[in-house]
């Protein structure tokens, strides 16, 4: 079994040069935040100006506000409307619903490029035009799809017999989804919000293609940013970013698996 | 309640509608119209607006199929998809292996999860650390220099290589986490009796594992595929002017030449195109699965 072992011991070398992959260039990113050089010369000199700065730059700012608002606006929104459908989709059996549940799939499958391209279009057409809105429209819709597949795959577990004893003692359909079915699938909603916050928030491609300069999100603003050739801000924002996303992907975990294993 | 059913679902549309309708109604506004209003556009000479002069025309599909620059990016772009999904399967794959099949309890719990952490962080943030990664005096030309003996010059970035190597880094999670759902969902048991009726390794592997986790490779190729073929952003950054694309030949049309309904003849060729692919890889999956 000494081969088995050896082998054994190069799979879990393999796994450490894969995560030095993964990761070493966000860590350096993140290093050079913190570089004085403007032209990420080394050696390295310890600075946090680039993050002093990048408070004093307005165009950043707003755009990041726009950035958190509108994932935060999607995240309740597809929250709200896709648990709905969820439920009904559990619940109740009628024809067409194998369909529906395939029309989840195009926002997911599609690329962004030409859903993108397709909603600047329409949206221009029909007098949304780009902005805000359009993008709020484009991140719910994107979103949705993530919510829904979550919310459902939580409503797998869940004991229909529960509903039925519920509405056996006497609660009307309102109570019963909101006393005893709500709290079971809580867990699925909140990752399912989670997905929508981190698909909203790190969304770049459909924001690019809706967005104005005056109404922009951080993501579309990095883009510009980094055509225009970088700077030390941009590693600060995003290593913000990159922080963020982190701690809201291990939030997601906490509340769903995702080994699939229990 | 008489139309209650034994497993407490019950029949009919009409009580669904209320819950369904919400959201089938915004993906409808915001991905399904915008969907059918592209490949109408694409039929047009311009855009109806503001009083524009348009009629219907094929002339941007003609213009795809008479001029060889699209067709030629077209097949540039499926050959990045290519390279960048076989990239994945090859350091994806035996990553998914170890993870489900070596490592045990809370240490591949937390190895999981850090791999499949940064595809949850900014692709756009990803794609720019490559640049401070791989460009002249960046950080591989400055580490390679100290270590080595001799001068060498890494000048990588702008180069093909490049945008390979961060699409790569952007991709390969989602190769990981398809493979390892569904090589952890092999049982052991199938492997040891493999082996201990005399099959060596590598016929284990072959025979047994490879076959049985095809359903999580050909996932993942799928959501590898798709997108990058679709790619702009990425090539734009890593490529420079070695990263012309397909999808870069769209992102023109919309945001700096406004030939909208010639983008939207591109986008809906590059839709069929990936339509098509998939169709092919569906059966395939179904099989396997």
């Amino acid at each position: 079994m000494a081969t088995t072992r050896i082998l054994e011991w190069c799979g879990r070398f393999y796994i450490v040069l894969l995560l030095g992959f993964l990761y070493l260039p966000i860590i350096i990113m993140a290093a050079m935040s913190f570089n004085a050089s403007p032209f990420y010369q080394l050696p390295f000199e310890w600075t946090t100006d680039w993050y002093a700065s990048l408070w004093q730059n307005d165009q950043l700012i707003a755009a990041t506000w726009n950035s958190i608002e509108i994932a935060v606006i999607t995240t309740l929104i597809s929250t709200v409307l896709g648990s709905m459908a969820s439920l009904a989709l559990y619940r109740y059996e009628f024809r067409g619903k194998k369909f529906l549940q395939a029309l989840l799939f195009p926002p997911i499958a599609i690329p962004w490029l030409i859903t993108g391209t397709a909603m600047l279009i329409f949206f221009f057409g029909v007098g949304i035009g780009r902005g805000l809105i359009a993008i709020l429209l484009g991140h719910v819709a994107l979103a949705l799809p993530y919510v829904i597949v979550v919310v459902s795959a939580r409503l797998q577990t869940f004991a229909p017999e529960l509903e039925e004893a519920a509405r056996s003692l006497g609660a009307n359909q309102w109570q019963v989804t909101m006393r005893v079915t709500l709290p079971w699938i809580m867990p699925g909603v909140i990752a399912g919000g989670l997905f929508a916050f981190a698909v909203s928030f790190d969304q770049f491609v459909v924001s690019y293609f809706l967005s104005t300069p005056g109404q922009t999100t951080l993501p579309v603003e990095i883009y510009a940013a980094i055509r225009k050739g970088f700077t030390p801000e941009i590693n600060a924002v995003s290593t913000i970013i990159i922080v963020v996303s982190m701690a809201l992907m291990l939030l997601t975990a906490r509340f769903f698996k995702f080994g699939g294993e229990k | 309640m008489a139309d209650q059913l034994a497993i407490g679902s019950r029949s009919g549309l009409k009580p669904a509608l209320p819950l369904l309708l919400p959201a089938y109604l915004w993906l409808t506004v915001a991905i399904f119209l915008p969907l059918s209003a592209m490949v109408f556009f694409s039929f047009m000479t311009d855009l109806p607006l503001a009083g524009k002069e348009w009629a219907f025309t094929l002339g941007n599909y003609a213009a795809f199929f008479s001029q060889s620059l699209y067709s030629t990016l077209l097949f540039a772009s499926l050959r990045l998809g290519l390279e960048v999904t076989l990239w994945c399967v090859v350091i994806g794959y035996p990553a998914a292996y170890v993870l489900a099949k070596v490592l045990k309890g809370r240490s591949r719990e937390a190895i999981f999860l850090l791999v499949i952490l940064p595809f949850w962080s900014n692709g756009l943030v990803r794609i720019f650390s490559w640049a401070m990664v791989l460009r002249e005096g960046g950080i591989l030309d400055t580490a390679l220099n100290a270590v080595l003996p001799f001068k060498i010059n890494i000048d990588l970035m702008y180069s093909y290589p490049a945008v390979i190597i961060g699409l790569v880094h952007s991709y390969v999670p989602y190769m990981v986490l398809t493979c390892y759902l569904t090589l952890q969902a092999i049982d052991d048991s199938l492997i040891e009796a493999g082996r201990s009726l005399g099959a060596s390794r590598r016929q284990v592997l072959r025979r047994v594992i490879i076959p049985l986790s095809m359903p999580g490779l050909i996932a993942g190729a799928a959501l590898i595929f798709v997108p990058v073929v679709g790619s702009f952003m990425e090539p734009r950054i890593l490529g420079g002017r070695t990263g012309t694309f397909y999808g870069t030949v769209i992102e023109d049309q919309l945001v700096a030449v406004f030939n909208w309904p010639l983008g939207a003849a591109l986008s809906f060729i590059l839709l069929a195109v990936v339509l098509i692919i998939l169709a092919l890889a569906a059966p395939v999956l179904r099989r396997a699965g």
